[in-house]
């Protein structure tokens, strides 16, 4: 487009009318997330009186430091970051192998696993016959059960394959020649080209496994295997105060934090960390989406 | 053993010589498909419990078959109205909100400073990356008695006393499409801005030159070449159309609001995990996967007839 070319009136209004829109979406989008923000930073007692909407009227650390006194958000955030990085890892490198096999088109029955594969994201067996297979496989009340049963997923590994279709064939000739096995390749030449789908698949699973809630709620019983979003969930949805009143007592300061100020702080401690981690990791995955778009 | 070295190796020999070379691969494939038929199939296999009476005593090939018993007493449950009402009702208002991402989109790729553009694009997703127990929590504190929609509205006078909006069964349609919207729209949005990316500039260009102006341009370049995708992203959200978001009901339902908020995943959940009527609620869950189908077969034959595209 040429630089000289002057925007007709019309254009001009179409932009500033655009422009202005955009950054109404941008507010709305950020102003319940501040609003939560500022008001876990304000005494407790204070901000029941309401009125907080720009900035903390009384600031306050108490409600983080009643958090993390607290050993029960502890050991549930703990728990959830070990899962996270078990996690993301066991699934990346499992996913990636098979879909490194399934990519090579040498490979003998290849269209059969993939035809396989492909029934298993029309049909599946739902959530009731799935909990009494991990019950049989004696997998409740493990951390495995975080982990094992979201190893996989073929939908990542269109993803995986996908790219991996597109790495140039003279990349690994010469490994080949050297006598290196396919394990070699693998892991020393084709994940290291495949940071960008890499990236996006932890990305994914990262959010996935930080975020999950649900195999916590059906799967455990034992309050030391319970991730931060369990924790988090039966504070918020079922509104079990005792919960609450147990995070209280854990803590010294019981004079200016409430229920609600904690609950609003521990709000924003579990998502702190994917809030950080986004950021560096975006460059990525909109490549990744893409890949993932086309032949997906 | 001398003979099949003089004599060339059969189509067999050669066939297993491979297999033998591509060793290190099958272990690979084969610890997938391992994992596909313990985790995918084994539950697909376990779905015949909706057919059959089975209790934790027994395995479920020992459990007596009892028909489509459970299915009918589904259709005759008094929970049964209620939770399809809402089920379809939820799902097809989102569905409907399909167009939104695509709009957004488009105006998003109208936006000339890149900066800003950037910076858009990166505030709008953000939300998505919020799990919906925090999300929860947001709306629990925004809508409650003391909460700032209240506030607003009193401000305003347009009430006169606070509303406990979630646990009022006619406003909770409202949040859920509501709070989705917010939560996925930008997310959503970048799919179809990196389809409008690999558009080529000359069309633009082209289109300039013939004196298209802006939404012109949108109309007649921008959103025809986009229509795969579009198509490809309709067919997968009508076929996961009825699972309407479990985590988000889940997270936002209680008794008061139950019935606007009962949906058949919940049923599934509700009758299968908390009252343990394991075949009961397999069926129903089954009831959904046919349904859901069916929708999706649908879709894919409307989309095949209308743009040539399909998923299969």
């Amino acid at each position: 487009m040429s630089l000289i070319k002057r925007k007709t009136k019309g254009e001009a209004v179409f932009d500033i009318i655009n422009n202005l829109g955009m950054l109404l979406i941008c507010f709305v989008t950020l102003y319940p997330i501040w609003y939560v923000l500022i008001n876990a930073f304000n005494d407790g007692k204070d901000a029941m009186l309401g009125g907080i909407y720009w900035w903390p009227r009384v600031f306050s650390l108490e409600n983080f430091k009643a958090v993390f006194d607290n050993p029960g958000i502890t050991t549930a955030m703990l728990l959830t970051v070990a899962k996270t990085l078990v996690g993301v890892g066991a699934h990346v490198f499992f996913t990636a192998m098979v879909a490194y096999a399934f990519s090579r088109r040498e490979l003998i029955f290849g269209r059969f696993y993939i035809f396989l594969g492909t029934i298993t994201m029309i049909f599946s067996g739902g959530l009731i016959p799935t909990y009494l297979l991990i019950r049989d496989l004696h997998m409740l009340d493990t951390f495995a059960v975080f982990i094992i049963p979201v190893l996989f997923s073929f939908f990542d590994l269109i993803i995986f394959m996908t790219f991996f279709r597109e790495i140039p064939d003279g990349l690994d000739e010469a490994a080949r020649i050297d006598g290196a096995n396919d394990w070699t390749i693998l892991v020393r030449i084709v994940l290291p080209v495949s940071m960008p789908v890499i990236a996006t698949i932890a990305l994914f699973h990262g959010v996935y496994q930080w975020n999950d809630y649900f195999a916590g709620i059906i799967y455990i019983n034992k309050e030391s295997l319970q991730p931060i979003q369990t924790f988090l969930y039966r504070v918020v949805a079922q509104s079990s105060s005792n919960i609450m009143t147990t995070a209280l007592q854990g803590s010294a300061v019981t004079k200016t934090v409430t229920s609600q100020s904690v609950k609003l702080a521990t709000m924003v401690v579990t998502t702190l960390p994917i809030v950080f981690a986004y950021p560096f990791l975006q460059r990525y995955f909109v490549k990744g989406m893409m890949i993932g778009s086309i032949k997906g | 053993m001398i003979d099949s070295n003089l004599s060339p190796p059969t189509a067999r020999q050669k066939w297993l010589k491979k297999l033998v070379s591509q060793r290190h691969i099958q272990i690979m494939a084969l610890l997938g498909i391992a994992w596909m038929i313990i985790f995918n199939y084994i539950p697909m296999y376990g779905v015949i419990i909706a057919f059959k009476d089975y209790d934790i005593i027994r395995t479920i090939s020992e459990a007596p078959w009892v028909g489509l018993e459970h299915f009918k007493e589904f259709l005759s449950d008094e929970n049964f109205g209620y939770v399809m009402k809402n089920t379809l009702g939820i799902s097809l208002i989102k569905l409907m909100t399909f167009p939104l991402p695509i709009i957004f989109a488009l105006f998003l790729n109208e936006v000339r400073i890149l900066r800003f553009k950037r910076a858009i694009q990166t505030i709008s997703y953000l939300p998505h990356f919020l799990s919906w127990v925090v999300l929860g929590g947001i709306l629990a504190t925004w809508l409650s008695d003391v909460g700032i929609i209240n506030d607003i509205l009193m401000a305003l006078h347009l009430i006169d006393q606070p509303i406990s909006y979630l646990a009022e069964p006619k406003y909770f349609w409202t949040i859920v499409i509501t709070s989705d919207i917010w939560k996925e729209l930008g997310w959503s949005a970048i799919i179809y801005l990196a389809a409008i990316t690999g558009i080529s500039p000359e069309m633009y260009e082209a289109a300039t030159i013939d004196g298209a102006g802006r939404f012109q341009k949108m109309w007649y370049v921008t959103l025809p070449a986009i229509k795969g995708t579009i198509s490809i992203l309709f067919i997968l959200a009508v076929s996961g159309v009825l699972n309407s978001n479990f985590d988000q009901i889940l997270v936002l339902r209680n008794s008061l609001n139950d019935s606007a908020s009962n949906v058949i995943d919940y049923y599934v959940y509700y009758t299968g995990i908390s009252q343990g009527r394991y075949s009961y609620s397999a069926a129903i869950g089954l009831f959904k996967s046919v349904i859901a189908l069916t929708l999706l077969l649908i879709a894919n034959q409307v989309s095949k007839k209308l743009n040539d595209t399909s998923l299969f």
